[in-house]
């Protein structure tokens, strides 16, 4: 089956301005805030997790189309559907939040560090190449990185792999890198020159020695 | 581009200009029917058991109260002032962080990357929209835009302008893409003319845009920065 996202903006041409916005403008709209909150109080239930909501998300074939909340309040309704929460016989949530209880689960938030499965293969300092390979699932090395060779900048230990947790096939950590790149490796030789690099963050299965 | 398979022949820039117009105000044309689909899909979820909307209006208040940029000034300022604090927070952004109390969710990995004369940092979630929400709170809308998105890594020069921000060509701007759960914090080049204010004054100096990168902290001035450029803090 073909999995494309529609969310994979990198370097794209991409027409219309960009409108700064002051600090105390949160919302446009009074759903708005609403949608944020069912976002973060679906969490704990255990409906879904990050990963699903943003394969769900990114999937919208009319994503390019739609704000950010009325993406997230899409990928919901999707979601909902899928996991069976509006059927009549609904899965028991992991936990419902509740009020009393909100300001502890966002402080204490959902960390996705784990410990690895053994030794990191790369070490800072390294020349890497992103696979080219474009998957057919949820991944999150952008597309404009991909088959690029690049430095291991940072290493953040084993976190929860995207590609798999995405897919409901587990969190199968793997090691977590920064990677840069020269703005030559990823756009060629551009004028005028940005004078710039550019770092993603892959996980292991991402990278092959350079 | 595939991504526009769907638009039907000539509708194309139509639906490009709809979306920028739209990313700027967010104004949905059809304001009344999403108030209703959210409406709608609230009370299902509540009556199957998993919302319970009295935890909605505690979610909304945290993060138009409490939750936002203001805490990533306390860090900033906290950082220009104490040289060991500022040590703690570029070699572990998380621990640093989480002892003047800002932890949580779209937090949990933090990094923080400094500005200095030399390099100038600038974060960015090509992808969708991760974004250091402990410390910065919810993403604002250009964040989140197709454009800002799809330029902060081939043209970050051209994106800083539209921003009003025009670096030396002999700066070096660093690009975050945020693509994993690592979240970044950009600890902005202290003015100078600073060297008196406390560390409560200088933090109503630091605006939410100094700390993903497309803007930079001003000179104190009699109007103090923070009010005018960064609007009502939380």
């Amino acid at each position: 089956m073909s999995y494309h996202s529609n969310a994979d903006l990198g370097g794209q041409t991409v027409r219309g301005r960009i409108v700064p916005e002051p600090e105390g403008e949160l919302f446009h709209a009074p759903w708005e805030p609403r949608v944020m909150a069912l976002v973060v109080a679906m969490g704990p239930t255990g409906m879904s997790n990050i990963d699903m909501n943003r394969a769900a998300r990114e999937t919208l074939p009319n994503y390019r189309d739609l704000s950010y909340y009325e993406i997230w309040l899409a990928a919901l309704e999707k979601l909902a559907l899928e996991k069976g929460v509006l059927s009549d016989a609904p899965p028991a949530p992991k936990l419902v939040l509740r009020a009393n209880r909100v300001a502890p689960v966002i402080s204490k938030g959902s960390p996705c560090s784990r410990s690895p499965a053994g030794p990191a293969r790369y070490a800072l300092g390294d020349r890497v190449r992103t696979i080219a390979a474009k998957p057919a699932h949820h991944t999150r090395l952008p597309a404009y990185a991909r088959g690029k060779v690049g430095t291991v900048e940072r290493i953040h230990g084993a976190h929860v792999f995207p590609d798999t947790n995405a897919q409901g096939l587990g969190e199968s950590p793997q090691w977590l890198y920064t990677v840069a790149f020269e703005e030559k490796e990823l756009w060629g030789a551009q004028e005028p020159k940005q004078h710039s690099s550019i770092s993603v963050d892959a996980f292991e299965p991402y990278l092959e020695p350079a | 581009m595939s991504e526009h398979e769907h638009h039907p022949r000539g509708e194309h820039s139509h639906a490009e200009h709809a979306h920028a117009e739209h990313s700027h105000h967010e104004q949905p044309r059809d304001a009344k029917a999403l108030e209703l689909r959210v409406r709608a899909l609230e009370q299902q979820l509540t009556d199957k058991g998993y919302i319970d909307p009295a935890a909605l209006d505690v979610v909304i208040d945290a993060y138009q109260t409490k939750i936002g940029p203001r805490n990533g000034a306390r860090v900033v300022a906290r950082a220009w002032c104490d040289a060991e604090f500022r040590r703690w927070l570029l070699s572990d952004a998380t621990a640093a962080i989480a002892s003047l109390g800002f932890t949580g969710r779209q937090g949990e990995h933090m990094v923080a990357v400094e500005n200095t004369a030399q390099v100038h940092n600038l974060v960015v979630c090509t992808l969708c929209s991760c974004y250091p929400w402990a410390v910065l709170g919810l993403p604002p809308t250009w964040y989140k835009s197709a454009p800002y998105r799809a330029r902060a890594v081939k043209d970050p020069r051209g994106v800083l302008r539209e921003f009003g921000v025009e670096l030396p060509e002999t700066t070096q701007i660093r690009i975050w893409d945020s693509t994993a759960e690592i979240r970044y914090l950009v600890l902005p080049q202290r003015p100078a003319g600073t060297e008196y204010l406390s560390e409560l004054a200088l933090a109503s100096l630091i605006t939410r845009d100094s700390m993903i990168g497309t803007g930079l902290v001003g000179r104190a001035t009699s109007a103090t920065g923070a009010t005018g450029a960064a609007g009502s803090a939380p």
